[in-house]
């Protein structure tokens, strides 16, 4: 469940978002936080106890949760029904820094973390975070997890024009949801990082959530939306151009991967759609809204004075209609269109996890090779009678030979760990999906019983005309 | 060939005088022309028969409009406005945009989008059904209208009208069409009124055009876009379908959103009805009574001219019986005119309120409707998805 809280601007956006603190089940306190049920992280199936867990039930590295076998990794990734247990919650609150000036100033985010974890220093904090801050810490992560095969999250897009405008000081409504459409996606995305057994566990997450002044991060650029999906492309042109090709014992990870793909081109698509849906519900805001004002004239104009009623009432409930019509273009967009966003750039960095074990088996195989090398090296060294050389090619052999089994139990363990992650992943996104779609048919639902209200309400005004 | 059920949505009281009855049951689309069937059930002995049917096409309307127009004797009357000539531009340039874009969609997609636009097809088709319709009655429900000879012989004449149309067009050369294209300068130019009700009609009906032709241009605006919006849901649904492989929420997810899109769909058309082709059609209808203020206003001016001119002629001493004549005759028109104005001009305010009231309240009732059908299928989808 995710929900935001945020300093509200006007009437309409705060009845907006308790719209969406309604739908939580959650505690909901005066400031409105709300409790994130975190992903199991112990290693097997069993139900949740309810109440804070304990520090010893913890596994403490990413290493010991490597399961040896293929039937554990489908037994931790069944889903969890009962998550009754909250032991972090993380939410991301908009907080405008007056550091800086003009194009200097930039939006500082409060983050806020309850838990109970042991490995923090308190029980509830918060810190000042900024969008370069977020990006950074994606760095971080995707150099040490993506080795592993994990699928890291990614951080929400850069957009210089969005953010241009709000440094500039301009209050319209484009700017202020832009902001908030920031704030809630970065939301998201530490929701993801920490929902994430292996990822909650990594010193820099902790510190990102903890740590009073963190480094400014630097080398963000290549890192956000478009430049995060560039480099995942390349990294795919990198391991298609590769010369041997992999001989799969396991056709699962061709299939999957065909799979994400598939799925991946079919979001964009009805991303474009939900987009031109966005777009016309705003545009059908705008409609209505003139309207009303042209149908209040003729409602003035009018010389039978119950018709003129009727008419000046028609014009309002128009005017209703327009605030219904751009709650539900902010529904669309908020729920349906950056859901889709999401899970298009997620879907990427799956590619990426697999992508990497391509790398894994290609560095096997290259070591292997080498091996080979070596091997044939020191056959010309015996022949040739050269004993001291001999002696080094034979510590060549052996460093390599380990390197051989090193990087084929690297190879294996990545396998496993992306089989896991993914199956993970499908899991989070049915239920993410259901939960969304959930809230965005539950808030056309509200809209449609207002809608009634406000037709019923005029329909006797109508009858008395006469 | 198609039937239809006379739904008169912005007119209301005609059709229920047994001597004469006229409908158009069924029309014909041929490439670019529509052929009304215009059928009339009479008792009256001025026609051949109790009961028959003629063909018409749009222009046979518009040429008994416009003779109706030129006839001097119906100068105090208003004129129930012509028909808008049927247009079927707009579902056909998107079917031709659809042609165009058809490999880029689905077999599923292109089949829904295909329904649509053949269902915009058919809306089209009934309105301009039911507005050349709705001409008709206006005119067989007038007490002096319904007896013109000209509309007995557009209602009787079973051989092709377009002869006819022809001589008419090359007599009258549209002479009072030009007359009324200054007419608005003519009202305003301050003829000088002398009778308050009229003073009172001019003000009224000039402010009220200008605003009812602004509501209706932004009503039209506003259902297109409900129009654009329960296209998107059809392009999301066919997405939604190709996802749907595998997930069993998105099938539910599918199945909703084809529902919702047709109850948009819904709201577009009944809100185009009610609401849009009311006001478009009241606008037309202000219009023709703005004519019969112009007629006057030009007899008032002929009025005024006479009495000038009897005055030279009496100077003169030159031709006075002739100028007295010229005036009394035109007094006479001035009179008739006013008389039959003021009777047309008030049972004209108390045709549109009861016509707005009808359709505000229908449409009203439809929202309702319509919200209900939504609410209930949300309820049950929300219900589905929960309880996986």
């Amino acid at each position: 469940m995710l929900l935001v809280t945020k300093k509200f601007h006007n009437k309409s956006e705060f009845e907006f978002m308790k719209l969406f603190a309604a739908r939580n089940d959650s505690f909901l306190s005066a400031d409105a936080n709300v409790e994130l049920s975190t992903d199991k992280s112990g290693s097997s199936a069993r139900k949740e106890p309810s109440g804070p867990r304990h520090a010893s039930s913890f596994t403490p590295s990413p290493a010991a949760m490597q399961p040896t076998s293929l039937e554990q990794v489908q037994a931790t990734a069944e889903p969890n029904p009962l998550k009754t247990c909250e032991n972090l919650s993380t939410n991301c609150v908009m907080f405008l820094s007056s550091l800086g000036d003009g194009m200097n100033a930039y939006v500082a985010y409060k983050v806020s973390t309850r838990t109970s974890l042991p490995m923090f220093r308190s029980k509830v904090f918060s810190v000042r975070r900024r969008f370069s801050d977020f990006l950074g810490l994606y760095e971080k992560l995707s150099v040490k997890q993506s080795l592993h095969g994990c699928i890291i999250p990614p951080p929400p897009e850069k957009s210089v024009v969005g953010m241009t405008k709000v440094k500039v000081g301009m209050d319209d409504p484009s700017s202020v949801e832009f902001v908030e459409r920031r704030r809630a996606a970065l939301e998201r995305y530490l929701q993801r990082v920490v929902s994430h057994p292996s990822l909650l566990q990594d010193p820099d997450v902790r510190e990102f959530l903890e740590r009073e002044d963190l480094p400014r991060a630097v080398n963000t650029q290549a890192l956000s939306g478009a430049g995060f999906l560039k480099m995942i492309n390349k990294a795919s042109d990198a391991v298609n151009k590769m010369t041997i090709k992999m001989n799969e014992s396991d056709t699962w990870f061709e299939d999957k991967f065909q799979e994400v793909e598939n799925e991946e081109q079919q979001l964009r698509k009805l991303h474009v759609v939900v987009d031109s849906l966005v777009n016309h519900r705003k545009e059908l805001c705008g409609n209505t809204a003139v309207f009303a004002k042209s149908l209040a004239m003729l409602g003035n104009s009018e010389d039978n004075t119950a018709l003129s009623r009727a008419l000046s009432q028609l014009a309002e409930v128009e005017d209703k209609m327009e605030q219904l019509h751009q709650e539900q273009a902010a529904s669309d967009f908020f729920i349906f269109a950056e859901l889709l966003g999401d899970y298009i750039r997620l879907l990427g960095a799956v590619r990426g996890c697999f992508d990497q074990r391509m790398r894994a088996w290609q560095r096997w195989q290259e070591a292997q090779s080498t091996l080979q090398k070596k091997r044939e090296a020191e056959a010309k060294l015996l022949w040739a009678n050269k004993p001291d050389k001999l002696q080094q090619a034979k510590e060549e052999i052996t460093e390599w030979e380990a390197r051989v089994t090193q990087y084929e139990r690297d190879f294996d363990r990545i396998g496993m760990t992306v089989r896991k992650e993914v199956l993970r992943f499908e899991k989070e996104k049915a239920k993410d999906f259901k939960s969304q779609i959930i809230k965005y048919l539950e808030a056309m639902l509200q809209s449609q019983q207002r809608l009634i209200k406000f037709w019923e309400a005029f329909l006797p005004e109508a009858k008395a005309i006469a | 060939m198609m039937a239809f059920s006379s739904l008169r949505s912005v007119s209301v009281d005609l059709n229920h005088d047994a001597s004469l009855l006229i409908d158009i049951p069924d029309a014909l689309c041929e490439r670019d022309k529509v052929k009304f069937t215009v059928h009339t059930k009479t008792t009256l002995s001025s026609f051949q028969k109790p009961d028959f049917s003629v063909p018409r096409q749009h222009e046979d309307f518009i040429w008994l409009h416009d003779t109706l127009v030129e006839t001097e004797d119906y100068a105090g009357l208003i004129i129930p406005p012509a028909p808008p000539k049927p247009d079927f531009d707009s579902p056909r340039e998107k079917m031709h945009k659809l042609g165009e874009g058809e490999a880029t969609m689905t077999k599923e997609e292109y089949t829904k989008m295909k329904q649509e636009l053949e269902a915009e097809y058919l809306a089209v088709f009934k309105k301009t059904v039911q507005v050349h319709e709705i001409f008709l009655q206006r005119l067989s429900s007038h007490p002096v209208l319904s007896k013109d000879r000209n509309f007995q012989i557009f209602l009787e004449y079973d051989q092709d009208l377009s002869v006819r149309r022809k001589n008419a067009k090359e007599m009258f050369g549209g002479f009072f069409k030009n007359m009324v294209k200054s007419a608005d300068e003519v009202l305003i130019s301050g003829v000088k009124e002398v009778d308050d009700f009229f003073e009172q009609e001019k003000t009224f009906l000039l402010d009220y055009y200008s605003k009812i032709k602004d509501s209706t241009a932004k009503a039209e605006k506003m259902t297109r876009a409900h129009k654009n919006i329960a296209d998107d849901y059809i392009h999301i649904s066919a997405t939604l379908n190709s996802l749907a492989a595998d997930d069993m929420t998105a099938n539910k997810n599918l199945n909703i959103i084809l529902s919702l899109q047709k109850v948009e769909g819904r709201v577009a058309s009944d809100q185009d009805l009610k609401l849009t082709e009311l006001l478009r059609y009241y606008m037309r209808d202000i219009q023709a009574a703005k004519d019969l203020l112009y007629r006057r206003a030009r007899a008032l001016a002929d009025y005024e001219n006479s009495n000038k001119a009897l005055d030279k002629a009496r100077l003169k001493s030159k031709d006075i019986p002739q100028a007295e004549e010229h005036q009394r005759q035109c007094l006479q028109k001035f009179d008739k005119l006013s008389e039959s104005g003021k009777k047309e001009l008030t049972s004209f305010k108390g045709r549109r309120v009861v016509a707005f009231r009808k359709n505000f309240i229908e449409m009203a009732e439809l929202e309702i409707k319509h919200a209900k059908n939504s609410v209930t299928l949300l309820q049950g989808c929300i219900e589905l998805l929960k309880s996986n």
